[in-house]
């Protein structure tokens, strides 16, 4: 049977059809997908861990276990797991272990760039590269029994196309390859030097070059004759693109098997074209390599490392085409950047924030809430990383105190975040005596990445109920004093308002924990459809202060302000930001 | 040959749903198909675009400056922003909609006078349709999108295709009645 699937969901069939029994991961765009859909089979246990490390790691003790177990994350999550990741290369595999990694050439959304295609020389993992939705499923299940066979985790690195492009693919069904018996092995599993000195040694001396003999007779690497006066070497999305420019008219050499690479497939390819292209997105990490065998090849002096390659790139690039523009209009475009939604719980606590500006510093982090950092809130210095709002804050508060800036510093972490990495840096603050505030947005969900469970919900990712942890016990259990606590309602301004004057005086590390759930969860659109607001135009002295806390409801047509009440879902920060009381609430919850 | 429909619109508004009925009913009528979406920060009203490119043989997922046989805008700043990417000759389906952008409704920038005109001038084939007004009449102002599906469907004359089944594998029960309601005026305008 033949279905339109996108790169994500041709995984998580891949991964089905192969038998795997343990999913885990950590959601992240462009990766998220693949998680979601595994856990509607059955068969396969499937879990969010609280972040990528302890995902890698949940794999690769159920692998060891015996069990074939794949891992998924977005190109950052592998920086997260690259301490797992380059220990269990040495261990090697039971069941098949296959990790995924999600680049975002172009960041669509994304903190950075990065080529994780690295990640494999570095670690010495085996790496398989996908190009499509069908060979998304197809390479998954080679990359099981790669792992397998020759005793490595298979690093299986997509992109943004890749991942999110519907393409068709012929389904198969699931084998069931079970749990492979497990034998103790202290000499494998157990990485002591005097073992991981022998486990590098054998990786060196045998794994790699099976894996590089592989490699030059992979499947997943293949020639295609075609003229021979241009050939060009290719990997994943950027085959696509070359193949959508030049067809049949050209020679390719398409790697989906990357590390190691195919030295002698290059060789015979080089020498069977007279002018040779490397067509790559991001580093040339195949270029440097074929360039250090001497062989003469053109690739970064005509593309770009930054962004993502695209067909007119190619063109250009090769063929020196110029594409013909298309329409150009007269019009100025006002831009469209991405908001907090109408009603969104994170609003009122940064209004309240923005009231300081002089006062304080904001170390955000990643989520809804870097939102936070646009205009017209605009509160926010940094954000760096997860679990940098507090971390980094706690850097920067030192500082502001060394140099006698009389600033305070907020940290912002959402819940999942918290859990994520935050946790650890609170337990830093608390420990380093850190003078800093963290404000925990506690809004029930993963909201960023498009609603995923998180340890805070009470439910896991298949959905079955699970327990809650209790993010104020945690916070007291940390260390950080009861009385420099303050659990709060961030509809709430007074209560905002008056968390943060506290805050400011404080001396101690203190906590914020606003609980308020993101407005998009369905329930809560139900509870609060009836609730809205509107202005009372008698009233309203067109002060524009509801404008400036950035709700998409709020808007001044004609010199009228007035709220969109489908948008609207009563929140009530504009009412309560309003001098002139010239904002009324309307409708009652829905029980 | 391929042809290239580019999808545009306003995070929430449905353009990725009504990409994903196209493309499953382009895979049932045996075309080779692919689809993209790039959802930057998925729901917060940012701008959101999918595309699709179907024919016997499809290979890149991606459109470019000046490649699309037909750009789809479910709002009209979107249409303004993203003709650059419509083909010399290439259709234009446009939604009279009008969303403000934040830095619009805080008085930061401005949005536009004119955009119907402005295109209308520009481009020779445009194809214009107020969705709201239309879902509104039928009770359910979120079926806008299917209006804007039926509109799509006429212009690209895929009528032959049985995208009623698609609209109800898609949409939920209770909405069945309204959509397919929608999808007809679409279709009809
Ligand atoms: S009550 Fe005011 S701030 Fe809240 S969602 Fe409605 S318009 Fe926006
Ligand atoms: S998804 Fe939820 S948390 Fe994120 S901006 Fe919207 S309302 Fe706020
Ligand atoms: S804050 Fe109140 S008075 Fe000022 S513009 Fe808004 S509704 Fe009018």
């Amino acid at each position: 049977m033949k279905k339109l699937l996108t790169g994500n969901e041709a995984i998580a069939r891949g991964t089905y059809e192969a038998g795997c029994l343990v999913a885990s991961a950590y959601p992240g765009t462009p990766s998220t997908e693949i998680l979601e859909n595994i856990s509607q089979y059955e068969e396969i246990y499937s879990e969010w861990s609280t972040n990528e490390k302890v995902a890698l790691e949940v794999g690769a003790g159920a692998s060891i276990a015996g069990a074939r177990a794949l891992v998924a994350m977005k190109h950052v999550g592998l920086n997260v797991a690259a301490d797992p990741l380059f220990t269990i290369a040495y261990e090697g595999v039971n069941g098949g272990l296959v990790v995924i990694t999600a680049d975002e050439p172009g960041m669509h959304s994304s903190q950075n760039e990065q080529d994780n295609r690295l990640f494999a020389p570095h670690a010495k993992v085996a790496m398989v590269e996908p190009s499509d939705s069908q060979e998304c499923k197809d390479f998954i299940k080679h990359a099981f029994e790669i792992s397998e066979e020759f005793d490595t985790p298979v690093l299986f690195k997509v992109t943004t196309r890749v991942c999110h492009s519907k393409g068709t693919v012929e389904l198969g069904s699931r084998v069931e390859v079970g749990i492979k018996e497990y034998v103790k092995n202290p000499k494998k599993y157990i990485m002591t030097p005097a073992n991981a000195k022998t486990k590098h040694l054998e990786m060196e001396e045998t794994r790699i070059p099976r894996l590089m003999e592989y490699s030059n007779n992979s499947p997943l690497n293949k020639i295609e004759w075609n003229d021979r006066k241009i050939g060009i070497i290719t990997s994943g999305a950027a085959y696509l693109h070359a193949k959508e420019v030049f067809g049949d008219t050209v020679s390719y050499l398409k790697v989906g098997f990357s590390w190691p690479l195919p030295d002698k497939l290059f060789r015979e390819f080089a020498e069977g074209v007279d002018k040779l292209y490397i067509i790559e997105e991001n580093e040339p990490y195949m270029e440097q390599f074929i360039k250090a065998m001497g062989i003469e090849c053109i690739g970064k002096e005509i593309f770009s490392v930054c962004g993502e390659i695209n067909p007119q790139i190619i063109r250009e690039a090769i063929l020196g085409e110029k594409v013909e523009e298309g329409y150009k209009l007269d019009i100025e475009v006002p831009s469209r950047p991405p908001a907090l939604c109408a009603g969104c719980p994170h609003r009122g606590i940064f209004y309240a924030l923005s009231k300081h500006k002089n006062k304080i510093v904001v170390t955000s982090d990643i989520g809804c809430y870097t939102l936070g950092s646009a205009p017209p809130l605009a509160t926010g210095d940094t954000v760096i990383c997860m679990g940098a709002g507090i971390t980094a804050g706690i850097g920067f508060d030192k500082v502001n105190q060394m140099a006698d800036r009389g600033k305070k510093t907020f940290g912002i972490v959402g819940d999942s975040t918290f859990f994520h990495s935050g946790m650890t840096g609170l337990v830093n603050a608390v420990y380093n005596k850190s003078n800093m505030v963290v404000v925990i947005l506690d809004n029930r969900i993963t909201a960023m990445t498009g609603h995923q469970e998180n340890p805070g919900t009470g439910k896991s990712l298949s959905g079955v109920e699970a327990p809650q942890i209790d993010i104020e016990g945690l916070v007291k259990a940390i260390g950080i004093k009861e009385s420099n606590i303050r659990v709060i309602d961030p509809y709430d301004m007074d209560a905002n308002a008056n968390a943060i004057n506290d805050a400011l005086v404080a001396t101690e590390p203190f906590v914020i924990i606003t609980k308020q759930p993101c407005a998009l969860i369905k329930d809560v659109q139900k509870r609060r459809a009836n609730l809205y607001c509107q202005v009372n135009q008698d009233k309203c002295k067109k002060c524009k202060t509801c404008l400036r806390i950035g709700c998409p409801a709020i808007s001044m047509k004609d010199n009228v302000v007035s709220m969109d009440t489908s948008m609207c879902n009563g929140c009530t920060v504009c009412l309560q930001v309003c001098p002139f009381k010239a904002i009324e609430s309307f409708g009652e919850e829905v029980i | 040959m391929a042809k290239s429909l580019l999808l545009v619109g306003v995070g929430g508004q449905g353009t990725i749903l009504v990409s994903k009925i196209l493309s499953e009913g382009l895979l049932e009528e045996g075309y080779d198909v692919k689809m993209s979406e790039i959802h930057g920060m998925a729901q917060r009203g940012g701008s959101v675009t999918t595309q699709i490119i179907f024919g016997d043989k499809v290979y890149s997922p991606t459109i470019n400056k000046g490649e699309a046989d037909v750009l789809v805008s479910f709002e009209k700043l979107e249409a303004a922003r993203y003709v650059p990417l419509l083909k010399k000759g290439g259709t234009l389906i446009v939604n009279e909609e009008e969303m403000y952008p934040l830095p619009v409704l805080g008085g930061l920038e401005k949005y536009p006078d004119g955009i119907m005109e402005e295109l209308k001038d520009k481009i020779e084939k445009v194809i214009s349709i107020n969705a709201r007004v239309i879902a509104e009449e039928l009770g359910e102002p979120r079926s806008q999108n299917i209006v804007m599906l039926g509109l799509i469907v006429k212009a690209l004359g895929l009528e032959n295709i049985d995208w009623k089944s698609k609209i109800m594998k898609f949409l939920p029960e209770r909405v069945h009645e309204v959509n397919i309601k929608a999808f007809e005026r679409g279709i009809n305008v």
